[in-house]
Order: structure tokens, then C-alpha cells, then sequence
């Protein structure tokens, strides 16, 4: 066994472990709630682990898919000719970077969920399954797992918010579940398509993305097909006018799944973008790639305007992920080499970002009772650690100099500039209404006359500031040392097909 | 020569009905539950005697029977069902009525007339064993006399079966008027020796013989009988009546449309892509409107039959290869269905012998009192609906993508468009499990240790196909590559009008 094939087993455990964690889960009796906790923060753990390894072994040598681990699972059956499915996991230095994110996220969401009862056994059993389908998402090198996983990851969310969720939580869920359901259906669609146009026998991504390539895939085809793809990933990217679901659902779901989903299921459907659209469509991309750009402009700018009018925390944060995976969807749509780079990083960013938010959100809703800015002021006086630690969640959403939100927006709008000018510019001003909503959030809950009714309120437990530790650590690292990050995202930026230097 | 030997599965199901029936009559205290034993190890000697044919050369009987692995295949899923429909049956039926020596007694004769659908390669003979499957039906689902609704529902589908038989029996007929023969392989050389000319005689009567085949597996428009037949039947024949009597519908379809109907393809492709569109958007629109679970059951199985159905029309529009493929994964669709149907069947009879309830807000809170038949009925219905890791999603996924051909890859959108539309009412039934609490008696119960198993071992069963298809896809295939390397077809071809 070489130590790269080694390695393909550290890519594998990240998928084993959650979903080894969830089969211990099923078989752990429900009362032992304090049993199932340490499960869970273990897993987490061990998750986390797994997965900074992942992202700094990832070697800067220029060869692209690493790590990689190859099982033969259906072959010469039917139309499954030679290497019909396969798992195949590897990793290049976008899927690194997005296990990072998960890792982290997926612990600190794990901690975050501490204190909740209400059959906890049954929550971590969907959660850790969930994370399961992510990183099999990220990993996978076979269309069919890719699908398989994706899928996986979609599914426990209606009854992870339909159960524990709050405001609103049967519409949120149902509404979610059908939306995202509704573009894995176009995926399911091009999948079909594909495999037939290509008519390799073979699910295999990297034989499918040189079919791409070498025109097996006609440019006809790949015009038809490419919003199939594209638009099913961008249902979960929150591309716009198909973003609904992120509102509703960010705000009916619980904090650990507000976490996950809006810090790292959000960008399953970028990724999907990638993987699906600009490496297996490249003819597509070209063609398709100025509409997605209008397409995250006006998500951006729509979302930064709609979340200045909300008064609800999370449907302020549910707006600014529309925001901001609108910055994604423009740096994809650059397609040249900083913008999409800076497109991954964004990914990274406001994912932590955005689990740091929602965590915030959970840990002063679990005592107020109560989301609208409104009833809030002056929670500087009882709170100040909450305070400094949304407030840096807040500058890193914004886009302030030395965390990771200015790394990530500076390199997409550098990219929209060369490529498209004038989308840069209406990117900026969506970046001045960030910092709006931000100061408007800050001034009335932080400071402002304060509010009697409030003064018990417990500041951070050591766990909330233990998983926000981690959060706000990426965020600054990213913020004032991005080179490890953008040399592993530029070196598989490089290889995509139709990125111009 | 007469070769017997091909019928000895059939013997020890067939024995063992008369049998059964024989020990209610002379010793009437035997208790009831055990006819259901004696009646799934009855199967179950069946399955096994059915094993030792896997592989063995193919075999016909006159060139009426044929025994080849796609036979095999279907004796071991008819047998396999006849298992799970007894056990499920074992208390059910013994709180419900007095004597059930007949209602184990046919559905062996069922499940036997299920085997030769699949072996019939002569019209009169697929015909008789057709109506075997369906006269035993009529009764077992109007099994409860004294319930009105069984009645009802026993009356309304020897009404409509009989018109169907009639359609059938019609455009086997004008077949025969014009190829002079009753055999598939005569049927095929007649056809192709007529030229490819249009006749009427042939359109219709290929009309005839779909529609015929379709109200067996409840296609739309012909599939009216379904809901209220599966309504009032008792729960375990609604579920034999999801699985076996749909998958010996497809078992007769596959032999008689590859075997003898191919070389006119064009004749009848376009009216099964028309079938299988309207078939599948009527189950899945109608379903949701549904408020009883049999109903329900019902019309998402009408759903899945229009699913189903592209493979047929994909034979159709293909080449050997593309039918090869099809049929190969229809096969394993129909075993992932067929296995996530019982699941939930199983668990349903559970549920009901608790609450008697059939209504989907009688599952209110049901993840609250008994957490595993939530998670059986839950796991069996995303498999419906296509989700991973359920058998659902990688056999549908096999399935359409063995029917994806230039033709037919509008339907292929259509029927996914269609499992989507399915899971919403899907998950109104999950929610009514998981998001409502309890009413009444909100203490845990324990289900029955027979129907716990079952219910395990099917869902197990579910969750193997969905994450390794592998082995059950050669399966499957090899059980379909007797349709296309039949006697007398070497060249499979399409004539081309």
C-alpha cells in the first residue's frame, strides 16, 4: 500500500466515521442523553481532525486529484461497462478546502447542539448522516456516488427542521425539502443525459469530464444541458429567483442545522456548479456563464436589500447567505482564474462565517425566546462576549480588512473587474449594503437603551465559546494568511477547463 | 418428450394448497395462525426446490412452458412473496375471520399462476394462468364477507377483469387471424413474414392485448379497479395484490412483447411511451389528493407502474442491447419495489392490528409510540420516492437510464419530475409520524416478534440493494437474457415501417 492509497482511506473515514457514528446512535438507548453528547462531540472531533489533516496533506505539487481510493462497485452489468460505479474518493484542492470547512462547521455545530433534549439521540442520528452525504459529495469521483450522496445530504433535513425546528418549522421544511428535491430532479435529468450522450458505460467523472473536453459531449448538448445542472446545484446555492427556500427554512431550522445547512449544504450546490457544470460542460459554461453572472448580481444585490428591511436575526441572516452566495455564483461566473478562486474562498468564508452567525443567533434565542432586533437593546450590558463574538462574525460578513469575508470578496471582485466591469461595480454596492444591515443589526441590538427584561441573560457557555473559537480562528487565519488556502484552490483553479489565467 | 420435471416447484405449492385446505376440513380446531406457518414453509420448500433451477439449460414444455432463469427469477420472487404475505397474515386474518384454510390454500394457486405468466410462451396458456392469478384474487379480496367494503371491492374487480379478459382474449384472436398460431416464435415469423404494411387487424389487436395486459397492472385509464379493490381487500392481500399480481403483470408483458410482438414495434412503442406518461402523472397527481393509506398505496403504485412501463416502450424504440439493459433493470426495480412494498405492508399490518386505523392521520405521532415501524414505513416510502441509500434510488436510477434512448428521454424527465411530485405526498404521511404528537394512548407497544422480523429483514433488504446493487443487478440480468436469445429470434430486429 503506497501512503497516497493510505491517505484514501483518511478520505473514506470521513465518510465511514459520521455514518459509523449514526449506526452507534441507532443502537444507543434514548434515555442516555449524556451518552449520545459525548458520541457526538467524539465524532465531531474526530471528524475535525480527519479533515485538517486532509486539507494540509494535500500536496502543492500540481498534480491535481490526491488522496485517491478506487472500489469497483458495479462493473460489465447492462450498460455498466469497465468501471460501470466505482468508489471513487479523491481530493483536489477545492474539495480540500470545503472539508476543512465541514470539519470545522460539523464540530462545532455537534457542540452547539449541547443543550438540546428533545430526542437527541434521533437528531444526531440525521445530523451525522447528513455529514455523511456532504463529504461524500465533496470526495466523490463517480457521478452515481456524487448523486448518492448529494441526495443523502438533502434528506434528513425535513425532519431535522420539522422536528426540532421553530418558527414556522412545517412550511420551512416542507418548503425546503420540496424546493431542493425539485433541482436534484433537473440534476437527475442531465445525469441521464449525459451518461447516454457520452455513452462511455461509465459514471466515472474524470472519463465524463474528458468527454466534455474532447467534444464526445457536443457543444449542442452541452448548451441544452447545462442550466439542467447548473440551475439543479444553484437551487441549493441559492441562486436567484430560485433562493426562496433560504429564508424560510434558515429561519424555521434549528441552530446546529442552520449551521450546517447554511454553512456548508449551501455549498454543495456551488460545488455541483463546478464539478458538474465547468468541468463536464466547459462548451456549456462558455456559453451559459455571462446569464449566471446576472443572475448572482442580482441575488446579491436583492439579497443585501431584503435582509436591510428584516427584523428577525435569522431572516437577516437568511438573506445575506442569498447575498452571498450570490458573490459565489459571480466568482464562478468569471471564469478566469482569481475570480474563481475567489469564488471557493468565498465559499469557505461565509461558511464559517455564517455557522458563527447562526450559532450566536441559537445561543441568545435559547434564553430570549425571541428573534426580532426590535425587543433587543443595550445587550452589550449582559452579554459582551456574545457581543464581540457576533460583532466579528458581522466584520467578516461585511467584508472588513483581515478576516476571511475581504480575502474572499477582494479576489472575486478583482475577477469581475477584468471580466465584466460593470457587474463589479453593482458588486461593491452590494458590498456597502452589507455593511448597512450589519451597522443598522449592531446599533439596535448592541447598543441603544437597554432593556430590563433582558438582564438575566447568561452570557457564552464554555462549549458556545469553544465551537465559536474555532469559528472565529479560520476566519481570522484566512483573514490575515490566505496563502494556504489560495495556493491549494489556485492549483486545481488552474486545471478547470475555460478558466483563463 | 414430455419433460414433468420442470414443474416441480409448482407440485409442492400447488400440493401444499390442497393440503392446507384439507386440514381445515377434516380437524376445523386446528388453530389458524399455524395454516399461515404451514403455509409459509410450504413456500418456502417451494423457493428452495426453485433454487436448484438457477442456471440449468432452458427448458420448454411443447413450446408452451418455457424454464429459463427469467421463469426462475419469477418463482422465486412469487414464492418469496407468498412467504411474507402468509406471515404478515398470521393474526391478521385470525382476528377477522373463521376459516382461512382456503385464503392461505390460494394464495399459493396465486402465486402459481404468477410462475407461469412469466413461463408462458403460447397466448391460451399465458391467458389461463393469467386468469388463475386473477380468479384466486377475486376471492382473497373479497375475502371478509361480512365486510361491506370487501365485498364491494371483490364485485367491482370481477366486473372490470372480466372486461379486460375479454379485450385480452379479442386481441389474441385477431393475432392469431392474422399469423395463424398461438406460439410466440410462430407469432414473430408470421409477423415478420407479413411485411411491415399497416393492418388494422394487427394495430388493433395489439390495442387490445396492451389494454388487456394493462388493467392487470393497473396502467391508466385501466386502472380504476386498483384504489377500491385495494381498499377493501384485508391488508395483506392489498399487499399481494402491489406486488405479485404487478410484477406477474410485468413478467407476461416482458415475455409476450420481446418474444412475440418485437418485430412490430413500431406498431405499439409509441402507444406504451403514451401509456406510461399519462399512467404515472395520473397515480402521482391523484395520490396526493388521498386521505386512506390503501388508497394512497394505491395510486403511488399506479405512479410506479408508469415508471415501470419505459422500460417496455424502451424495448421497443431500442435494439436488442437497449432491451437487454431495460428489462435487466426493470427486473431489479421490480425486486427493490417489491421488497420496499412488503416493508411497508408489514408494518402497516402491525400499526393496523394495533389501532385499526387506515386512515394517514392514524399514524399520528407513531415515531412517539413505536420508532421502528416509523423508520420501516419512512425508509420504505423514501425508497418509493427515489432517495438514497434506499433501494429506491439506484434501481430507479438503473431503470431510467436503461430506458434513456433518443426517443424516450422526454419521458425520462417526465416520470423524474414525477418522483418528485411523489415525494410530497410521501412526506405527508412522515409528517404526520414525526411532527404531530400522539392522541389517546401515547405509551410505547411492542409489535408482534413475526411481524418485527419481517419488517427487519425487508428493510435490511432495502438498505442492501440501495447502497450494493451490484450483485442483484447480475442478477437480474442474467434472469433477462433468456427474452433475448429465444429460439427462433436470433435477429432480434425492429422492422422499420
Amino acid at each position: 500500500m503506497t501512503f497516497d492509497e493510505g491517505q484514501g482511506y483518511v478520505v473514506l473515514a470521513t465518510i465511514a466515521v459520521p455514518l459509523l457514528a449514526a449506526l452507534v446512535l441507532v443502537f444507543t438507548p434514548g434515555q442516555q442523553k449524556m451518552l449520545v453528547r459525548y458520541i457526538s462531540a467524539v465524532t465531531g472531533a474526530i471528524v475535525a481532525g480527519l479533515s485538517i489533516y486532509i486539507f494540509a496533506a494535500y500536496q502543492l505539487d500540481g498534480s491535481d486529484a490526491q488522496m485517491r481510493l478506487q472500489w469497483v462497485w458495479v462493473e460489465n452489468t447492462a450498460f455498466l461497462g469497465k468501471d460501470g460505479i466505482t468508489l471513487n474518493l479523491a481530493v483536489d484542492g477545492i474539495s480540500a478546502l470545503m472539508a476543512l470547512l465541514t470539519g470545522i462547521v460539523a464540530f462545532a455545530g455537534a457542540l452547539a447542539s449541547w443543550k438540546l433534549d428533545f430526542r437527541n439521540k434521533d437528531f444526531y442520528i440525521l445530523y451525522w448522516t447528513l455529514l455523511a452525504g456532504v463529504y461524500g459529495t465533496f470526495f466523490s469521483y463517480d457521478l452515481f456516488f456524487f448523486f448518492f450522496f448529494y441526495e443523502l445530504a438533502v434528506m434528513p433535513l425535513y425532519l431535522l427542521i420539522g422536528v426540532w425546528g421553530s418558527t414556522r418549522k412545517e412550511y420551512g421544511a416542507a418548503k425546503l425539502t420540496l424546493m431542493l428535491v425539485g433541482g436534484s430532479v433537473l440534476i437527475w435529468i442531465g445525469i441521464f443525459a449525459v451518461f447516454h450522450e457520452a455513452n462511455l458505460g461509465t459514471f466515472d467523472m474524470e472519463q465524463l469530464w474528458a468527454a466534455g473536453r474532447d467534444g464526445t459531449l457536443s457543444p449542442t448538448f452541452q448548451k441544452v444541458f447545462f442550466p439542467f445542472m447548473v440551475v439543479g446545484c444553484g437551487v441549493l446555492a441559492a441562486l436567484w429567483p430560485f433562493h426562496t427556500w433560504s429564508p424560510d427554512g434558515h429561519m424555521a431550522a434549528p441552530t446546529a442545522v442552520s449551521m450546517v445547512h447554511a454553512g456548508v449544504l449551501m455549498k454543495l450546490g456551488a460545488f455541483g456548479i463546478i464539478r458538474l457544470g465547468i468541468q463536464m460542460m466547459p462548451a456549456g459554461a462558455e456559453f451559459w456563464m455571462p446569464t449566471l453572472m446576472v443572475l448572482g448580481v442580482i441575488g446579491a444585490v436583492y439579497g443585501a436589500t431584503a435582509a436591510l428591511t428584516q427584523r428577525d436575526f435569522k431572516l437577516i441572516s437568511g438573506y445575506s447567505s442569498v447575498s452571498h452566495m450570490g458573490y459565489v455564483l459571480m466568482g464562478l461566473a468569471t471564469m478566469n482564474q482569481i475570480g474563481v478562486t475567489g469564488a471557493v474562498l468565498q465559499m469557505f468564508s461565509h461558511g464559517v462565517m455564517t455557522a458563527l452567525v447562526f450559532l450566536m443567533i441559537g445561543a441568545l434565542y435559547d434564553q430570549a425566546h425571541t428573534r426580532d432586533l426590535k425587543d433587543f437593546g443595550g445587550i452589550t450590558k449582559v452579554m459582551p462576549l456574545w457581543v464581540i463574538f457576533y460583532s466579528i462574525a458581522g466584520l467578516a460578513n461585511v467584508g472588513l480588512p483581515g478576516f476571511s469575508g475581504f480575502t474572499a470578496e477582494f479576489h472575486i471582485f478583482v475577477g469581475t473587474f477584468r471580466s465584466y466591469p460593470v457587474f463589479g461595480a453593482l458588486a461593491i454596492f452590494a458590498a456597502a449594503l452589507a455593511a448597512a444591515y450589519m451597522l443598522r443589526l449592531f446599533a439596535i441590538v448592541f447598543f441603544g437603551p437597554f432593556d430590563v427584561r433582558w438582564s438575566d441573560l447568561k452570557d457564552l457557555t464554555p462549549l458556545e465559546r469553544l465551537s465559536g473559537g474555532m469559528l472565529i480562528a479560520s476566519i481570522v487565519i484566512m483573514g490575515v494568511w490566505w496563502a494556504p488556502f489560495t495556493d491549494r484552490v489556485g492549483q486545481t483553479v488552474t486545471l478547470l477547463p475555460g478558466v483563463t489565467g | 418428450m414430455r419433460d414433468y420435471t420442470i414443474f416441480i416447484p409448482e407440485y409442492i405449492a400447488a400440493g401444499s394448497a390442497v393440503g392446507i385446505i384439507g386440514i381445515e376440513l377434516f380437524w376445523p380446531k386446528f388453530r389458524k395462525d399455524w395454516l399461515a406457518y404451514i403455509t409459509a414453509i410450504a413456500a418456502l420448500g417451494w423457493l428452495v426446490s426453485g433454487l436448484f433451477f438457477i442456471g440449468k439449460d432452458p427448458n420448454s414444455f411443447q413450446g408452451l412452458i418455457r424454464s429459463d432463469d427469467f421463469t426462475t427469477y419469477f418463482r422465486l420472487l412469487a414464492a418469496s412473496i407468498v412467504i411474507v404475505v402468509a406471515l404478515m397474515s398470521a393474526t391478521h386474518m385470525r382476528t377477522r375471520t373463521k376459516t382461512v384454510a382456503e385464503y392461505y390454500g390460494l394464495l399459493l394457486v396465486a402465486g402459481c399462476g404468477m410462475v407461469y405468466m412469466a413461463a408462458a410462451t403460447e397466448l391460451l396458456t399465458a391467458y389461463i394462468a393469467l386468469e388463475l392469478l386473477s380468479f384466486s384474487l377475486y376471492i382473497l379480496v373479497g375475502y371478509l364477507k361480512r365486510d361491506n367494503l370487501s365485498s364491494e371491492a371483490s364485485l367491482k374487480y370481477i366486473l372490470l377483469g372480466a372486461f379486460s379478459s375479454a379485450m385480452f382474449l379479442y386481441g389474441m384472436s385477431l393475432i392469431y387471424g392474422v399469423t395463424g398460431t398461438t406460439y410466440y416464435e410462430g407469432i414473430a415469423e408470421g409477423l415478420t413474414a407479413r411485411g411491415s404494411g399497416t393492418d388494422p387487424a394487427v394495430i388493433v389487436g395489439m390495442m387490445l392485448i396492451l389494454a388487456g395486459v394493462g388493467f392487470k397492472v393497473s396502467a391508466a385509464p385501466f386502472h380504476m379497479w386498483a384504489p377500491d379493490a385495494y381498499e377493501g381487500a384485508p391488508l395483506p392481500i392489498t399487499a399481494f395484490l402491489s406486488t405479485a399480481s404487478k410484477a406477474a403483470g410485468f413478467a407476461l408483458i416482458l415475455r409476450l412483447f420481446t418474444g412475440a410482438l418485437i418485430v412490430d414495434a413500431a406498431e405499439w412503442r409509441w402507444a406504451v411511451a403514451v401509456l406510461a406518461a399519462v399512467t404515472m402523472t395520473l397515480g402521482n397527481l391523484v395520490a396526493i389528493q388521498q386521505s386512506n393509506l390503501k388508497r394512497l398505496v394505491a395510486y403511488s403504485s399506479i405512479g410506479q407502474v408508469g415508471y415501470m412501463l419505459i422500460t417496455i416502450a424502451a424495448i421497443g424504440y431500442g435494439d436488442a442491447k437497449v432491451g437487454q439493459d431495460a428489462s435487466s433493470a426493470l427486473l431489479l426495480h421490480i425486486a427493490g419495489y417489491v421488497l420496499a412494498t412488503l416493508a411497508l405492508f408489514a408494518a402497516l399490518t402491525a400499526a393496523y392490528n394495533r389501532t385499526g386505523r387506515e386512515d394517514i392521520p392514524g399514524l399520528r405521532g407513531l415515531a412517539e409510540t413505536q420508532p421502528f415501524l416509523a423508520l420501516v414505513i419512512t425508509i420504505a416510502l423514501f425508497s418509493f420516492a427515489g432517495l438514497p441509500p434506499f433501494a429506491g434510488f439506484a434501481t430507479k436510477l438503473f431503470m431510467f437510464q436503461g430506458a434513456t434512448t433518443d426517443e424516450l428521454l422526454w419521458l425520462v424527465g417526465l416520470a423524474v419530475l414525477n418522483s418528485f411530485i411523489s415525494l410530497y405526498y410521501y412526506l405527508m404521511i412522515i409528517r404526520q409520524m414525526y411532527l404531530f404528537d400522539p392522541v389517546g394512548d401515547i405509551s410505547r407497544w411492542k409489535v408482534s416478534p413475526v411481524l418485527w422480523c419481517l419488517a427487519a429483514v425487508l428493510m435490511v433488504g432495502v438498505l442492501f440493494i440501495g447502497v450494493y446493487p451490484g450483485p442483484a443487478f447480475e442478477l437480474t440480468e442474467r434472469a433477462a437474457q433468456p427474452l433475448f436469445e429465444a429460439a427462433g429470434l436470433g435477429s432480434f430486429q425492429v422492422q422499420q415501417p
